[in-house]
């Protein structure tokens, strides 16, 4: 395969735009959560494109893309660091299908990991260890993330060479409503319950401290995002295309959807609820980016942000503290749009004429992509409780987890102090 | 000499800052306060999640004064900050025993 430069251009463009996306998600949680706790909850998304970066290239492409064992990961030891994930025999760059380098496609997938781990940093916010957090970034991106990678993308279980076809229709997930969102949400539903409750969760006042903040934040998620799923094209041509304005639509739907249910329900059109609607239709979009119409789009769109704004309830009535709704989000906006597919497809949708194969095909997917997170995430979670522990004392908690656990405050107030030391080299 | 305090709304601050040089009173100090009366809190909503607010954002103005001025300067304070709403604040005087001027060391009335 030729190299294709402007493919290539726009698979590098779409990497750092990915790349972008988390910390964006930083300002996204971290305005969210109470003044005292904001950098901790900005250092869980850092520290997560940390380990998983170097995670990543270590062992994260080759269980990811490596030699399939059984149709659930590839073989960490196949492409080890990267080894003959890079140059050919004669030494000359790999090109993909696409005229792109492998090594792109390596950058682009790295990103991916690194955000869907740092989304989970949201249902156990202001409560937990910074060692145990990273030590669970690792754990999980090898244990939850790089298989389903594979099972999905990387032709294992849940992929079209997988046994879940029916007919005409394979399993449709564009850019990651399984790996990514369902991924994502069913570990923070099980984490929320597993490290339980902040101290005062439904009986004192949590109030988002920066609501402009998660606005910066929500508008470099959906910029980024055009990366995530224009990416997922893996080309430049109208296919990308088709993601950018499906992912436009969808989104724009979405943010009306979740005002017109708060307008109803709570009198108020929030900022905090059009930040949300944005991230509730950029999630639900992004299994369907590739298959949908336009038209579809804003169906997927209207109905997440709808669904969303309901759901970020649920935690209040069942009694979990997902602090910042990556369940009421990530969890049900991911499901929707993994299951819109069967809908909305244009070649193999119920509503376009393609019969049920398709919706059977997406709840499957689904069903097992929820299963398999949750009980990784659970184990994974009990052996860190047991380990290491979750949470910080409840003195820590309610003073504030950035003093104790970083050594910093994000805010000055009046203050007066002296040098105790200056480092030298 | 007389330390006159209020506690008023904030978006009166202009108004009661203008009115007070106005009435020839060159200083003040001005801080930022929260507080209750009779004007209860109100309530935000954060993603259908619904708090009470109970402190309200005031602005406390403080100027000392002369003894015979303390109370046309009470009145200007109440006559510039008054909406006649409820939350409109309190404004109240207490005696002051000595001031000093940092810059000359000047004591009493001198150093207003």
């Amino acid at each position: 395969m030729e190299l294709d430069t402007g493919a290539t251009a726009w698979m590098l463009t779409s990497a750092s735009l990915v790349l972008l996306m988390t910390p964006g998600l930083a300002l996204f949680y971290g305005g969210m959560v109470r003044g005292k706790s904001v950098l901790n909850m900005m250092m869980m998304s850092f520290g997560a494109i940390a380990v998983t970066g170097v995670i990543y290239v270590l062992w994260g492409w080759s269980m990811s893309y490596g030699a399939d064992i059984g149709g659930i990961l590839g073989n960490p030891f196949d492409q080890f660091a990267l080894q003959g994930a890079i140059y050919d025999e004669a030494g000359e760059f790999l090109i993909d299908d696409f005229g792109v380098p492998a090594i792109v496609g390596v950058g682009f997938q790295a990103t991916f990991a690194i955000i869907t781990v740092a989304l989970i940093s949201g249902a156990i916010a202001d409560r937990v260890k910074f060692g145990t957090w990273m030590v669970f970034v690792a754990l999980w991106v090898t244990f939850a993330y790089f298989p389903m990678a594979h099972m999905v993308w990387g032709g294992g279980l849940l992929s079209g060479d997988g046994p879940f076809v029916i007919g005409d229709a394979a399993p449709i997930d564009f850019a990651g409503g399984t790996v990514v969102h369902i991924n994502a949400g069913a570990a923070a539903l099980v984490l929320a319950l597993v490290v339980g409750k902040r101290k005062g969760f439904g009986t004192e006042p949590m109030r988002p401290h920066n609501l402009t903040l998660v606005m910066l934040g929500a508008a470099l998620l959906w910029f980024g995002w055009f990366g995530f799923n224009g990416g997922s094209a893996f080309t430049a041509d109208g296919f990308a295309g088709l993601a950018w304005v499906n992912t436009t639509a969808a989104t724009a739907a979405a943010v009306l959807g979740w005002l017109v249910v708060e307008k109803l329900r709570d009198g108020s059109a929030t900022s905090l609820g059009a930040a949300s609607g944005i991230v509730a239709g950029l999630v639900a979009i992004t299994p369907a980016a590739g298959s949908v119409s336009p038209l579809g789009s804003l169906a997927i769109g209207v109905i997440a942000g709808g669904l969303s704004a309901w759901a970020v309830g649920l935690k209040f009535k069942l009694g979990f503290d997902d602090s910042l709704d990556v369940v009421g989000i990530h969890l049900v906006a991911g499901l929707w749009g993994t299951v819109s597919i069967g809908l909305l497809a244009t070649e193999t949708g119920l509503l376009y004429g393609g019969g049920i194969n398709q919706l059977a095909v997406q709840a499957i997917i689904a069903v097992v992509a929820i299963a398999f997170a949750a009980i990784v995430t659970y184990v994974l979670a009990i052996i860190l409780k047991a380990v290491m522990g979750w949470r910080v004392s409840e003195e820590v908690e309610v003073n504030g987890i950035d003093l104790a656990v970083h050594g910093e405050s994000a805010y000055e107030g009046l203050q007066s102090g002296s040098v105790i030391k200056e480092v030298r080299a | 000499m007389k330390l006159v305090t209020g506690v008023i709304q904030p978006h009166r601050l202009d108004d009661v800052k203008s009115a007070l040089e106005a009435a020839g009173i060159r200083g003040m100090t001005v801080s930022e306060a929260s507080g209750y009366g009779r004007q209860k809190g109100h309530t935000e909503v954060y993603r259908g999640a619904e708090y009470t607010v109970d402190l309200v954002p005031k602005v406390r103005i403080e100027v000392l004064v002369g003894d015979a001025d303390a109370p046309s300067v009470v009145d200007v304070v109440v006559n510039a900050a008054q909406t006649g709403k409820i939350g409109d604040g309190k404004v109240w005087t207490v005696p002051v025993d000595d001031v000093a001027r940092v810059r000359t060391g000047e004591h009493g009335d001198a150093a207003l």
